[in-house]
């Protein structure tokens, strides 16, 4: 006699989004991605069908950074100079998606140039992020926002403390946000409400939860995720966005990624260790419910998109 | 699943005869749901009651513990589907797979005996051998013995090996891989023989929930099993499913835990394969593997996914002297969440340089996190500041601020004011340049 199989009906469903425009919606890329849309638990193809895949983004920046592990700056090599060549690599290496991080030096106008030499050097759909101070972020996403209007990018990253000027520069230019609060339930659903509250619809709100490097707080990461999943599929319309998290970040300012000597023989090759680091923190973060991954190194990009192929084929 | 006092009492004779020492067989039922007697204490009730009494005590999940002379590894047991729920309470036994007829088996396996490595503290082994019977089994498993006492799986479908290999183990706890519908009558026969526990193998639930109760009725209740699946989809949905099924429908036979060969699709997929098993629900993860790099990452990976989420990690607050500081040291500032702490320690240790670390109360929360939760504010650095009473231990009245709080540091000056406040580095790493450069 066939076993019955016990099967959870929830009713919620994770918010469908959709980043980047191709032409025929006013933009320039080579077609978008919607994520979301999920009505179970990460990958029960027997509860649900997953309408769409988690995708991977790369991480580039506007310019060379000089504080990336050198194992990085030895697979990207002269690319890193240059965003328009980096964005290129990146596309070949299998990214969905790009992230472009501005920084401190970039001057508005900078960031417009390289916002703009991403879009033409990959039809990729595009986040961008500030360097992560807030005056600086308002001072560069804004003219960005504006000299991308149409192109449905991802602005970032919007903080309790920081997120008005940049919703409303995304409204006013048809963008989307990511909202980030510090692996807390209640944090992500408040600043969901915040950012909703000035009117931005709910299909162009990405929350990110954050999360921690594995040995490095990934725990608290995991379990928020799958607390948040679990939230909106019972119903919590404010912790129904998608999710988007950084493993490639975390991961690769940890001493285990960064740092190949002087550290324990019982941790092994550095190489392989470092994107060991990588590649497990985004598995991890993959199973416990991750719409978009972060990274950095090639390597992982094609190890955690081969997962995901076996993840959502039944 | 537990009966309460009210299924139970409906289960005993229901004469009130008083002779378990209770009243009437109402109060005693709900001493035993409260697991405070023993049900041997009343002498009335029928065997059909017994039987269905101790089904129901028995976890939903089968505690199996493999055991060698001096270490052993657990696996079941388990209450939950996430671990926020409760906790995942016993970590999957990591396996090196080794074959017999390897010439080089026992420096292998000496080596991966040997394997230690330090996180946060706690030194982290491999926990057994999975020993491939493709030479001489029992000669594999002799050789092992003389270089490690680590538990042993032993993976054979020949009955007569098994039994001259298991032999060679009297007195351990050791698994035995595997049985299917083809040869589970004789597989069964030695596990029980030599008291072994025994991995059952289906290419379906439905297989597996058939087989299970026909090798319990040979007479062996430790089983675990071997689910199947083609990739980490299929994989991922029947052990999502086994554990549903066991915790809760209670079905009893997929109420076991399971073992996972990682490397099955290639040793290229194999960290992937271990992570999303050690993430869900494996009991046991073989590696063909052995590679520190990858060992590292996994062991760690483990840890933190079966660390009690109530419980955070955390070192006691204090002041933490480290490389036999000096009055004229620095003092460094950081939180009591223990990998925040042993990040900063080791690095600081590492580079030779004296400090005293001064870890302030923030409940067992990282830099950020605490702060973001108001659990780490210039009030309660001041507070460590002064009731550790550092400004007795140095001459040079400074400390350093992780960087990810410099915005504390206006208030800090206020609630310290005769200290000068720095602001160090964001990351742990970076603390030895910063201590050489910046703090002279
Ligand atoms: S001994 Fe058994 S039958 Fe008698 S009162 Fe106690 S529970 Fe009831």
């Amino acid at each position: 006699m066939p076993i019955e199989i016990p099967k959870d009906k929830w009713p919620g469903k994770i918010q469908s989004v959709t980043i980047g425009a191709a032409a025929a919606e006013g933009g320039t890329r080579t077609k978008s991605i919607t994520i979301g849309g999920q009505t179970c638990m990460p990958y029960l193809h027997y509860e649900a069908p997953m309408p769409n895949r988690p995708v991977i983004a790369i991480e580039i920046k506007s310019r060379k950074p000089d504080d990336w592990s050198s194992l990085l700056a030895e697979v990207w090599g002269d690319a890193m100079n240059d965003p328009a060549q980096w964005a290129k690599k990146a596309e070949e290496a299998g990214a969905d998606l790009l992230v472009l991080a501005l920084t401190l030096a970039d001057s508005p106008e900078d960031a417009v140039k390289a916002v703009k030499a991403v879009l033409g050097a990959s039809g990729l759909p595009l986040v961008v992020w500030g360097p992560g101070q807030a005056e600086k972020d308002n001072e560069l996403l804004v003219p960005v926002a504006e000299a991308a209007k149409g192109e449905k990018l991802v602005l970032g990253i919007c903080e309790d403390k920081n997120y008005r000027t940049i919703v409303a520069t995304a409204m006013a230019n048809g963008h989307l946000v990511q909202a980030r609060t510090p692996m807390d339930v209640n944090l992500s659903k408040q600043l969901n409400i915040l950012i909703s509250d000035m009117g931005m619809p709910h299909d162009r709100i990405i929350m990110d939860p954050t999360t921690g490097a594995l040995g490095y707080g990934i725990e608290y990461g995991y379990s928020v995720m799958e607390r948040l999943r679990l939230a909106a599929l019972q119903g919590d319309t404010m912790t129904q966005q998608p999710m988007m998290v950084t493993p490639g970040f975390e991961a690769w300012k940890t001493k285990e990624s960064k740092v190949g000597e002087g550290v324990p023989e019982s941790w092994g090759d550095w190489k392989a260790r470092a994107i060991n680091w990588e590649t497990l923190t985004a598995i991890a973060l993959v199973e416990s419910g991750a719409d978009i991954v972060v990274l950095r190194h090639p390597e992982s990009v094609k190890r955690v998109s081969e997962a995901i192929g076996e993840l959502i084929s039944v | 699943m537990a009966l309460s006092g009210i299924q139970i009492y409906k289960l005993l004779p229901q004469t009130n005869c008083k002779e378990c020492g209770f009243p009437t067989c109402l109060a005693f039922s709900m001493k035993l749901a409260a697991k405070q007697v023993e049900l041997s204490a009343c002498p009335y009730v029928s065997e059909a009651s017994k039987k269905q009494l101790a089904e129901s005590s028995a976890p939903p999940v089968r505690l199996i513990t493999l055991k060698a002379n001096g270490a052993e590894i657990k696996a079941g047991n388990e209450v939950c589907m996430f671990r926020h729920e409760k906790t995942f309470y016993n970590k999957p036994g990591l396996f090196i797979r080794v074959k017999a007829s390897d010439p080089d088996l026992a420096a292998k396996v000496t080596k991966a005996d040997a394997y230690k490595v330090n996180y946060v503290g706690m030194d982290f082994t491999v926990d057994g051998f999975a020993v491939e019977a493709d030479g001489d089994l029992t000669a594999a498993v002799k050789a092992i013995r003389a270089v490690s006492k680590r538990p042993l799986i032993l993976i054979s479908t020949d009955a007569a090996a098994l039994d001259s290999a298991l032999g060679l183990l009297a007195g351990e706890q050791t698994l035995i891989y595997a049985a299917d519908s083809s040869n589970y009558e004789a597989l069964a026969d030695t596990a029980k023989k030599h008291k072994a526990a025994l991995v059952v193998k289906g290419d379906s639930l439905d297989a597996l929930a058939d087989l299970t109760p026909k090798v319990q009725a040979k007479g062996v209740e430790d089983m675990v099993l071997d689910l199947g699946g083609k990739n980490l989809g299929e994989w991922l949905t029947r052990s999502t499913q086994a554990r549903r099924l066991a915790l809760k429908s209670n079905f009893k036979p997929l109420g076991y835990p399971t073992i996972f060969f990682a490397a099955q699709n290639g040793v290229e997929k194999e960290a992937v394969y271990a992570a999303q098993a050690i993430s869900k629900y494996a009991g046991f993860v073989i590696l063909d593997t052995f590679a520190p790099e990858m060992i590292y990452p996994l062991l760690v990976l483990r840890e933190n996914i079966y660390t009690d989420p109530q419980k955070p990690i955390q070192v006691t607050p204090g002041i933490y002297e480290i490389n036999s500081p000096k009055p004229e040291s620095p003092v460094l500032i950081t939180t009591n969440f223990s990998i925040t702490y042993f990040s900063v320690a080791n690095e600081v240790e590492g580079s030779g340089l004296p400090a005293w670390l001064v870890v302030t109360d923030a409940e067992g929360m990282s830099v950020l996190t605490a702060w973001a939760a108001g659990k780490f504010d210039a009030e309660r650095i001041a507070k460590a500041v002064k009731g550790f009473d550092v400004a007795s231990k140095v001459s040079k009245k400074r400390i350093v601020l992780p960087g990810h709080v410099a915005v504390l540091s206006g208030e800090l000056e206020e609630e310290l004011s005769d200290w000068e406040i720095r602001v160090g580095p964001r990351e742990a790493v970076d603390l030895p340049a910063f201590m050489k450069q910046a703090l002279n």
